[in-house]
């Protein structure tokens, strides 16, 4: 097993709401008693700076979601296990400040939206978590509203979270902790189960929360369109550290790689390949209007 | 025409509020062996009505006949035994204590022989490589790989018809090859399948026929070809072409087919236009 070292906390003024991870080990507990459990997180090293849009992929067993949790302090304070190395949120050491500490700067939504839902109506969950933040009632009201019209809910409003469709229970629990307006937004999936029209209201609340309020995304996604067009920088990880870091435009183009660390990469980028193997060509792009453009030229 | 395997008349469902109805008089009949994909945006139905077909909702008017029997009269076991389930999150449909217990579960609830529980078994859990972590408890494996217990413990079943409730959700490169090839056995073993997605290029790549839904109704039903065709259908079923396609429909003044849905058709013509424009440039300078 590594040894931990602490590392360095930086400096003394706390980032709002940026991100650093220090050579973190992360085992869960051990399933049978006496076998040493296998490191999920061995050795990663992260710093996310406040209102970076971060999106993390990786093959399926490979820790993504376990990093969610554990910076929204959910791991190990809840699930147990061993953490060694240091993890900083928003200045506040997970180590040290349980979930609900964190949950006025730290918002997480999980890959299965139904596992945060839990109040008889829509309107109330929305509330529930402003209500907790002791929010004066008239703008908890039109909070309320708002994220309802925002995610297309006022219709179920009166609903019980339970009676609704997947998708509309996934945007529900977004609009639920988008709600808080947290400075720093831990999303799991979240557009996993949502039809195409949802994914891009899902993709523009986020691109507009961030506009108001410069919030820090750390998103995993499985989609390469959703995050060759949204998010500002990429890191796959792998043996439960970072194997590539960049930004998507340089990291897609990277099909090999990418394909042996389990990622799948934006059609785009494989119309680009595979015309330059074909044509020997050099096209570069990840985007329907970049493809246009650079393609039209070769067509009369 | 083969048999009628899936046969709903006129059903009328709805969860709480009957002025709220989630399916309005749906009929629909489905022959045995077809790959139909049920298409529509969320809250448009698709759950709702898949879920008639293995009695987790009943219709509150209306007959559901599944291989030519009313499902009135059938409990959810004897349905189970006809209809297997890939429901869109996996621990909808997970309890067993280990891997291979769970896979287990479905051929002994058939009520095989031992050895024959035990051979299906092993099957699965090999073809979904899931044999190192057969005596692990399901609840501590990541969502990929409890994806595939939920495959595996499905092809252990082998029912006649198959229901994938967008099976290929939060699933990595290496676990959406694995799906898809499983779905494209199941299609050659003449299984009779309902592919719920909203990825149009998977419903155009695999699905014979499409059923568009809409508020509990059905707004289309064909080829995906044709009716991916008609934009005004797509965008009521929230329905958006792959990016190849909108390239594709974007170079159409350039001589592009705008029904490419994916990449390799994509390549293929664009390559021979592309060739066709280079030689003739090349015969044009060579000229007279």
């Amino acid at each position: 097993m590594a040894s931990s070292t602490p590392p360095p906390t930086g400096g003394t003024v706390p980032d709002p709401a940026g991100i650093r991870l220090g050579q973190v080990h992360f085992a869960y507990p051990a399933s049978t008693p006496g076998l040493t459990p296998p490191w999920v997180l061995d050795g990663l090293d992260l710093t996310v700076r406040p209102g970076e849009w971060l999106a993390v992929m990786g093959a399926s067993d490979v820790g993504k979601t376990t990093l969610c949790l554990l910076l929204a302090g959910l791991a190990p304070h809840l699930t147990g296990g061993t953490l060694e190395g240091q993890i900083v949120v928003a200045g506040q050491d997970t180590r040290h400040y349980a979930p609900p500490a964190l949950a006025r700067t730290v918002g997480i939504v999980f890959q299965e939206a139904e596992a945060q839902l839990f109040n008889p109506t829509v309107e109330a969950e929305v509330a529930w978590g402003l209500e907790n933040l002791a929010w004066p009632v008239d703008a908890i009201q039109s909070q309320v509203d708002a994220m309802l019209a925002l995610f297309r809910l006022g219709h179920v409003r009166h609903r019980a979270p339970t009676d609704l469709s997947g998708g509309e229970k996934k945007r529900l629990a977004l609009a639920s902790v988008l709600a808080m307006r947290p400075p720093i937004l831990i999303l799991d999936e979240p557009m996993g189960g949502l039809d195409p029209a949802g994914r891009q209201e899902v993709l523009e609340s986020l691109a507009n929360l961030r506009r108001i309020q410069s919030a820090t995304i750390v998103m995993t996604e499985s989609d390469p369109e959703a995050v060759a067009a949204f998010a500002e920088r990429l890191i796959v990880l792998h043996q439960g550290r970072i194997a590539l870091d960049g930004t998507p435009r340089t990291l897609f183009p990277q099909i090999a790689e990418l394909t042996a660390l389990g990622v799948s990469v934006p059609q785009m980028a494989l119309v680009a390949a595979t015309l330059n193997k074909r044509l020997g060509t050099s096209f570069d792009f990840l985007s329907v209007d970049q493809a246009r453009e650079a393609l039209a030229v070769h067509l009369v | 025409m083969s048999r009628v395997t899936i046969e709903l008349e006129d059903i009328w469902f709805w969860y709480e509020d009957p002025e709220q109805p989630a399916l309005q008089g749906l009929s629909l009949a489905i022959p045995q062996g077809q790959f139909v994909a049920l298409v529509g945006a969320n809250g448009s139905g698709k759950s709702t009505l898949v879920k008639h077909l293995n009695g987790l909702l009943r219709p509150k008017r209306g007959t559901v006949r599944v291989a030519g029997t009313d499902a009135a009269g059938l409990s959810v076991g004897e349905l189970a035994r006809q209809v297997g389930f890939l429901f869109q999150h996996p621990e909808q449909q997970i309890f067993g204590a280990t891997v291979h217990q769970e896979v287990a579960f479905g051929p002994r609830n058939l009520g095989l022989g031992t050895a024959d529980v035990q051979d299906r078994t092993q099957a699965a859990l090999e073809r979904f490589e899931l044999t190192g972590v057969a005596d692990r408890p399901p609840a501590i494996l990541s969502y990929g790989l409890r994806r595939r217990v939920t495959l595996a413990s499905l092809a252990a079943m082998d029912p006649p018809i198959v229901v994938l409730d967008e099976p290929t959700v939060g699933l990595d490169a290496a676990g959406l090859n694995d799906t898809l090839d499983w779905i494209q056995e199941l299609s050659t073993r003449q299984r009779t399948i309902l592919f719920v997605t909203h990825k149009m290029n998977l419903a155009a790549e695999y699905a014979a026929r499409a059923i568009v839904l809409e508020q509990g109704q059905i707004i289309g039903d064909g080829s995906p070809r044709d009716l991916f065709g008609q934009a005004g259908l797509l965008a009521r079923a929230s329905l958006v072409p792959p990016p190849v396609t909108l390239l594709a429909q974007a170079l159409q003044t350039g001589g592009m087919p705008g029904d490419c849905l994916s990449v390799e058709a994509f390549c293929e013509s664009y390559v021979a236009l592309f060739r066709e424009n280079e030689s003739r440039s090349r015969t044009g300078r060579a000229g007279p």
